[in-house]
């Protein structure tokens, strides 16, 4: 198996080269470049592995020698990762307030920016705490070490290298143009072949597991993997013009075309953005809270009424389009149903404190967990509310969108993220407790500030912005012109700007509190009153 | 395969069958007999030393 993966990685840099010397454009040319670099370090990394000597195996208190290294990379690729996300988005931000700072150049444009924006924070920041936090859950869950001894590392740096492709085209202005799917065709490629892998690593490590029954947990993120492979690999059906160049074209075309991409769009949100991270909520709430969850029962109702039912929402996104009138109502219908399981999820998830509410309290790690839950109810109310046609025709297309988007992206995703963060570091790095909670405190109330600021900001412009377009004057003429409607909007992306800046200093506290945990310190001041690594005190 | 075809499907062994789907799932998780396995599972993210107690 060694010698095939240093072969894989020899074909690559040839592939590399090749496609960068016969490339058909600078974008093409650049990428083969760096295809070639990685592949480079990657043989580098593969040969000198066998010259240097092998670390002991540890085994852990529970008996089993678990894969604890990949679990480490996946935290600080993520806290990395996550942090130049919220940046981009804090300067895109800016950008609408202010289009001076599109500096008049294509690479800097919003147009090339705001899908890295979109991509660094969901794919780069969320695909990292997933990767991150699947393979800690199945390891420990099953009692068993992840499958594979390269194939998890091949997973982890293909997919930083997808992410480095995918947002260096963005710059250089390589798109298909499809949201959330913008990487052209043959960065489409690497990422199925590093996503296979994974669902391959994922699953070996299931089927060796040690635990008879497979926690709820696995179960979301088994559905997240599987069904982020099939949309992935059908939207992004196309025939390129040249094999070494990046433009390609799509298999559909027309109203096929919007609704494979929404079908796409929508289960993003609903397999990437939600099942992945109903994963982390059944697994991490649990452990931090130290009590089981709520209802396992209602764990198994949530799951299957929850992948049953997404999987038919995407036709709302293009309510009053030319797609099917049926289609758009089916797309509404199965929205609006989809109350029931993400309801029942939050109940599962926020019950699982009951008895323990104090924790709310005395640990800022819960608090995060619990407010993601809360933004989570909330979000998941309101996008059913905006898939109802009458509202849609005043939500669609404004800032409202936007503002609910960010609901749930940063209430939701970003806290269940940041509390799983808190919560593996101390447990990875085997340190007593973190560096301070009250900087995790700290982070928790700016941040919040922030995303307050972000959503209240954004409903106010959205609804504005939406009147403002159906207004009509006694004539019959429209009331504004649409330059209007973006001079009135300002202050509104002032005020988002802002919220966004708290967001970017709040994750940077992190990043300090999580290298100092890492580092092994621990703030003098509050060494007393610190929460205790519950995994740390069991080792002792 | 018109539209009246495909709704007519939709509207009879489609809604049959999703509903069919769902009531097996609450059956399962409901079932007396599964209790306590689900109350084993719901402690499993738990080391085996330390689960509180509450089986």
């Amino acid at each position: 198996m060694y010698l095939l993966w240093i072969a894989f990685a020899i074909i690559g840099s040839v592939v590399g080269v090749l496609v960068s010397a016969k490339a058909q454009d600078q974008g093409m040319m650049i990428h083969g470049m760096i295809f070639l670099g990685a592949s480079v370090l990657a043989a580098f990394a593969l040969i000198s592995r066998h010259y240097s000597s092998r670390p002991a195996v540890v085994v852990e208190p529970g008996g089993v020698n678990y894969n604890v290294d990949i679990v480490k990379a996946g935290v600080i690729a993520s806290t990395l990762w996550g942090v130049i996300g919220f940046v981009a988005g804090l300067f895109i931000a800016l950008q609408l307030a202010f289009p001076v700072l599109n500096f008049d150049l294509p690479w800097t444009s919003f147009g090339r920016l705001r899908p890295l924006h979109t991509s660094a924070v969901i794919f780069a920041f969320g695909g990292n705490v997933l990767l991150a936090t699947s393979f800690h859950v199945v390891q420990r869950t099953c009692r068993t070490r992840l499958a594979g001894h390269y194939a998890p590392w091949f997973v982890f740096w293909g997919y930083q290298l997808f992410i480095v492709l995918a947002a260096t085209g963005y710059v250089l202005g390589i798109t298909q143009s499809k949201e959330y799917a913008e990487p052209e065709w043959y960065v489409d490629l690497w990422l199925a072949i590093v996503w296979v892998t994974y669902l391959l690593v994922f699953l070996a490590t299931l089927w060796k597991r040690q635990e008879k029954h497979i926690y709820v947990a696995n179960w979301f993120y088994l559905a997240f993997i599987v069904t982020i492979a099939m949309l992935h690999i059908v939207n992004n059906l196309s025939m390129p013009v040249s094999l070494t160049g990046a433009k390609s074209y799509s298999l559909f075309s027309g109203v096929q075309d919007a609704l494979t991409q929404w079908w796409y769009g929508h289960n993003a949100v609903g397999f990437f953005l939600t099942a992945g991270f109903l994963g982390i909520m059944y697994y991490f709430i649990p452990k931090r809270a130290n009590r089981p969850v709520y209802s396992y029962r209602l764990s198994i109702i949530h799951f299957w009424a929850l992948i049953f039912l997404y999987i038919w929402a995407g036709p709302h996104h293009l309510h009053y389009t030319a797609l099917p009138d049926w289609s758009q109502t089916l797309g509404m219908t199965f929205s609006i149903m989809l109350w029931m399981p993400s309801w029942g999820g939050m109940i599962n998830g926020l019950m699982t404190l009951s008895g323990a509410w104090d924790k709310l309290r005395t640990d800022p790690v819960i608090r995060f967990l619990v407010t993601s839950v809360a933004f989570y109810g909330m979000s998941t109310f309101e996008g059913p509310l905006m898939s109802i046609k009458a509202v849609n025709s005043l939500s669609h297309y404004t800032d409202w969108t936007v503002g609910h988007v960010h609901s749930g992206a940063l209430g939701w995703v970003a806290y269940v993220s940041f509390g799983a963060l808190y919560f593996l570091v101390p447990v990875l790095w085997n340190r007593k407790s973190l560096y301070s909670d009250k900087l995790v405190n700290l982070h928790f109330w700016i941040s919040t500030l922030g995303i307050l600021l972000y959503i209240t900001s954004m409903w106010v412009s959205g609804i504005l912005q939406g009147l403002m377009w159906r207004a009509y004057d006694s004539l019959g003429f429209l009331e504004y012109s649409f330059s209007e409607t973006v001079e009135a909007m300002h202050p509104f992306y002032v005020i988002r700007a802002l919220g966004g800046v708290l967001f970017v200093i709040g994750s940077l506290i992190m990043a300090y509190n999580i290298w100092r945990t890492i580092r092994g310190d621990v703030r003098q001041s509050e060494a007393d009153s610190l929460v205790v690594n519950a995994e740390y005190a069991m080792g002792k | 395969m018109s539209y009246q075809e495909v709704s007519a499907f939709a509207q009879t062994y489609g809604l049959l069958y999703l509903f069919g789907l769902f009531v097996i799932v609450v059956a399962y998780a409901l079932w007396p007999r599964n209790k306590d396995k689900f109350n084993d599972a719901a402690n499993i993210p738990f080391e085996k030393e330390t689960n509180n107690g509450q089986h």
